[in-house]
């Protein structure tokens, strides 16, 4: 089955997730689709998959025109996709729930069990798709999990198959596995897209790979391709309209961790952990692709997460381990990556917002009683200052667009006088003014005087912003370097790579 | 916080744009056809009540015996099972209205000379009814505020009750100060019986639904305890009555010896003025409320998540326990092992139906008072017995839970809003 889409395009709002893009996936291929976060690779995959519906361009099937309204058209045309997150119900086995929904039935309608297994052996004989049928899947581990999910999309006669990520919850050994088993698939006359941003597998399963930046398909390329030479094309030789800065004047260091050594749920273990620090009127960007343990960095930067091991150290004061309320009190500031979920509470009005971290004390509170009138008085400052529009500073701070729910958290932020600024994914999600305005805000916040660590996986960004970059991976600081450091070097780093070896 | 590794995010969408909104009436009379035509949780909740008299009404006809026995000759003279239908219908919800809020024959009694105090003795068994309902209406409210659910109000208010109770006919002070105190004792013992759950859950993360329920338990095993005690036991007696409330620890009756209205009612409205307060002008309130919405974005901000959680039940349970007090000192002075049983359950109803606001909590419980002051009267009067209330209130609260099946009956449309939000999936 050769699936071809042509200039197809998705708009949210005034954000083009994906401009004109054309791609081909020839029968028995194995495609590899390949960009940095927020490059749209899973939007388009959504729009074949029929989650989305298409602003533009069209979608064929050997040669025909389609539309999907749901994913079920695409699965009834041949198309099954295996998500980040599986859809399997634990407390069934695995026959049962490869067959929910394309139930096996007998003569007198009984669920005929027996075929069920006997389909499970078959597809494990044929693709390698090792699993006990009657396994109960809740305990299955997550390599085994998702070839359930595969096996479900086979079940579903799927000709192309989709796959988000898939190596993301995956031990090394079970990727090895995965890739057996897609190179099997391809053999039996299927095609695979296989959404990746991790380089050297990518160079090791695909027949072809595309790689997009920014809504737009940048290139193709063949697994010879060097690994530094897909990493220029994921992320871009051209310069952003980025910021202007001066150099900055570094002073006294701020902020000090030292072997952090954070945990997300899951992991047994994160290497040596991150070591880096940050001056006065300095400006630190951490870039890295999303995963390599910068969230929770920060998070334990912030007392919100109790890091393994390591100490974090702020003006020379231990803080490791102390609660949120306190860092926020020594003049931290921080504006956190997912803004709808861990910055602003969506349902209170804006002015409430713009007071979330402050407002226990003076001048906005006497004892335990709000004082209304100074808290309306500093959020319609704020609203002018930082140029926040919306219709009033009552309506829910969830109405509001992208870029001015991240004008009010850096305004909330920027409010009180800051030692130190984390920002993690300014400009993630905006549009080209907004992202402007906020870059622009760092910078003076850096100017002032303040340690600013930002934390981003666009590596534009990082070079634009900071007066050093550190790379994070696998949870430790690969390197830190000036911005200057050519970009495919960088590229390089994020994957992991030593810059003193010779180049791949 | 557990979070597997995103590698790639939804990029952020813009809102949708607004639906056009629906044509505007003007005047007071326009804005409750919009409301009703587009289905807001006002009308939604005023309809459920509709529907749920609807419903009580049929089973009132069902049962009448006079109205069974001319439906089975329907077929012969409708018209007459109709009419005693109507008429069995009629006889019980017209007592249950007098019952609540006025009888008219004792109206033109009292202009005839006879007492006036008691043309308002409906009204006065209403507020009467409805005092430790708003107290325990507001015992869940707040704990709704602050994102939990308090299904706790029985044993707090038993509790209460029993606490109360023991202050009431044990000690021995000045009036006002033995009626605070006893008041007080009944808050303390509430707010203690809300604190176990508030903990569990701050410590171990233990979901409030299931240690209340559990803890309602306890608390009635332990009044049962109490009511073994000689001390809790009249003199010379064994059977689990209590001895009676001083008079000095009483609630004083507001209207005349005649009428039960006490000073209960004023410290319910009092309190509900309070919380009101706590929720909307301080910052404990401001806490609580930020909690209820967005843990994570309480968190980030600095905000204890756990310690909002300890206070949350603290104060739901405080209000249940006053409510099982005020229950107890205002009318009925004795402890038994089922006082202030029946708080919990009606608090959490009261609630709901006043979606969870302190306003709406308060005009909920003055009209499941009216029901339970009019239930009596109907239950008297008409051979209708008092559990179609039980059913009326019961069926309110179902209708009120299935907005949709409120709105299809009705034929309402969903709210614009709404409509969008179901879109897409």
């Amino acid at each position: 089955m050769k699936v071809e889409l042509q200039g197809v395009t998705k708009r949210f709002g005034t954000l083009v997730a994906n401009a004109g893009v054309d791609l081909t996936i020839e029968e028995s291929e194995i495609h590899c689709l390949l960009g940095e976060n927020g490059a749209g690779k899973s939007t388009l995959m959504n729009l074949l998959y029929g989650s989305l519906r298409l602003d533009g361009g069209r979608i064929s099937i050997d040669g025909r025109p389609v539309e999907f309204e749901s994913p079920r058209d695409a699965i009834a045309a041949g198309i099954g996709m295996v998500h980040q997150h599986f859809a399997l119900v634990p407390t069934l086995t695995v026959a049962e729930n490869v067959m929910l929904g394309f139930e096996r039935v007998g003569r007198s309608g009984r669920l005929d069990r027996r075929a069920a297994r006997r389909d499970v052996v078959e597809m494990a004989e044929r693709y390698g798709l090792e699993a006990d049928p009657d396994a109960v899947v809740g305990d299955l581990p997550i390599g085994l999990q998702q070839r359930v999910e595969i096996m479900k999309a086979l079940k579903r006669d799927a000709q192309l198959l989709i796959l988000d990520e898939p190596t993301a919850v995956l031990r090394p050994q079970e990727s090895e596995q995965l890739f057996g088993i897609l190179a099997a698939l391809r053999e039996s006359g299927r095609s695979i897209v296989f959404i990746s941003h991790k380089l050297r597998e990518v160079r090791k399963v695909a027949d072809r790979v595309t790689i997009l930046r920014r809504g737009h398909v940048v290139g193709t390329a063949t697994p010879d391709a060097t690994e530094s030479e897909l990493a220029s094309l994921m992320v871009g030789k051209n310069v952003l309209l980025g910021v202007q800065k001066s150099r900055g004047r570094p002073g006294a260091v701020v902020l000090r961790a030292d072997g952090l050594r954070v945990l997300a749920a899951g992991e047994s273990e994160s290497g040596a952990g991150a070591t880096f620090e940050i001056r006065e009127g300095e400006i630190l960007s951490l870039a890295g692709v999303n995963g390599n343990g910068q969230t929770e960095v920060v998070e334990a930067l912030m007392g919100l997460r109790r890091p393994q091991s390591g100490s974090v150290t702020l003006s020379g004061e231990d803080v490791t381990g102390v609660t949120t309320r306190e860092i926020l009190a020594r003049g931290v500031a921080f504006v956190p990556e997912d803004r709808r979920r861990s910055g602003l509470v969506a349902e209170l009005p804006v002015y409430e917002n713009l007071v979330l971290d402050v407002f226990a004390g003076p001048p906005f509170a006497k004892g335990i009683r709000l004082q209304r009138k100074a808290i309306r008085e500093h959020a319609a400052r704020l609203m002018s200052e930082f140029d926040v529009r919306a219709p009033s500073m009552d309506v829910a701070a969830g109405t509001l667009s992208g870029g001015n729910q991240q004008k009010v958290l850096l305004a909330r932020e920027l409010s009180r006088p800051v030692r130190l600024l984390i920002v993690a994914e300014p400009t993630r999600g905006l549009d080209v003014a907004a992202a402007e305005f906020v870059q622009r805000r760092i910078v003076e916040a850096r100017d002032a005087g303040a340690a600013v660590l930002v934390v981003t996986s666009d590596l534009d960004e990082a070079i634009t912003l900071g007066d050093r970059l550190a790379v994070i991976y696998r949870g430790g600081i690969v390197d830190t370097v000036p911005p200057s450091t050519p970009r495919e070097s960088l590229g390089v780093l994020m994957a992991g790579g030593d810059l003193s070896l010779p180049v791949a | 916080m557990s979070r597997p590794p995103v590698l790639e995010q939804p990029i952020a969408a813009d809102p949708p744009p607004a639906a056009s909104a629906p044509p505007r009436r003007s005047g007071l009379g326009g804005r409750i056809v919009r409301e009703i035509v587009t289905g807001g949780t006002v009308a939604v909740t005023v309809l459920a009540l509709v529907l749920a008299l609807l419903v009580g009404a049929v089973v009132i006809a069902a049962s009448d015996p006079a109205a069974a026995a001319a439906w089975r000759r329907v077929t012969s003279d409708p018209v007459r099972a109709l009419g005693a239908s109507w008429d069995a219908i009629a006889d019980a919800y017209g007592a249950l209205l007098r019952g609540a809020l006025l009888e008219p024959a004792s109206v033109s009694a009292a202009v005839d000379g006879g007492s006036i105090a008691n043309v308002f003795g409906p009204i006065s068994e209403t507020l009467v009814a409805a005092t430790p309902l708003i107290l325990a209406g507001l015992s869940v409210t707040i704990a709704f505020r602050a994102g939990l659910f308090n299904i706790g109000g029985q044993g707090q208010a038993m509790l209460g009750a029993a606490a109360g109770a023991f202050v009431g006919f044990h000690w021995q002070l000045p009036a006002a100060l033995h009626l605070t105190a006893a008041l007080l004792a009944g808050v303390s013992a509430g707010a203690a019986w809300g604190l176990i759950p508030g903990f569990l859950k701050a410590r171990t993360g233990a979901h409030e639904v299931i240690t209340t329920i559990m803890l309602n338990y306890v608390a009635v095993g332990l009044v049962l305890y109490l009511l073994s005690k000689p001390i809790f036991l009249r003199e010379g007696r064994t059977d689990p009555l209590s001895p009676e409330v001083a008079g000095s620890a009483r609630l004083p009756q507001l209207a005349g010896e005649t009428l039960r209205l006490h000073l209960g009612i004023l410290v319910a409205l009092a309190v509900a003025a309070a919380v009101l307060w706590l929720l909307r002008r301080t910052t404990i309130g401001f806490s609580l409320r930020i909690v209820s919405l967005n843990e994570d974005a309480a968190r980030t901000a600095g905000v204890s998540v756990s310690r909002a959680w300890v206070l949350g039940m603290v104060l739901a349970g405080a209000l249940a326990g006053l409510a099982g007090a005020v229950e107890i000192l205002g009318t009925d002075y004795a402890l038994v092992p089922s006082s202030a049983a029946s708080l919990g359950f009606l608090g959490i109803s009261v609630a709901l139906l006043g979606r969870a606001t302190v306003g709406g909590t308060v005009l909920a419980s003055l009209l499941y008072g009216a029901f339970e002051a009019g239930g009596v009267r109907m239950q008297a009067a008409t051979a209708t017995p008092f559990d179609i209330v039980t059913v009326i209130q019961a069926l309110t609260v179902l209708f009120v839970a299935a907005p949709q099946l409120v709105r299809a009956v009705f034929r309402l449309r969903a709210r614009p809003i709404e409509a969008a939000a179901g879109r897409g999936w």
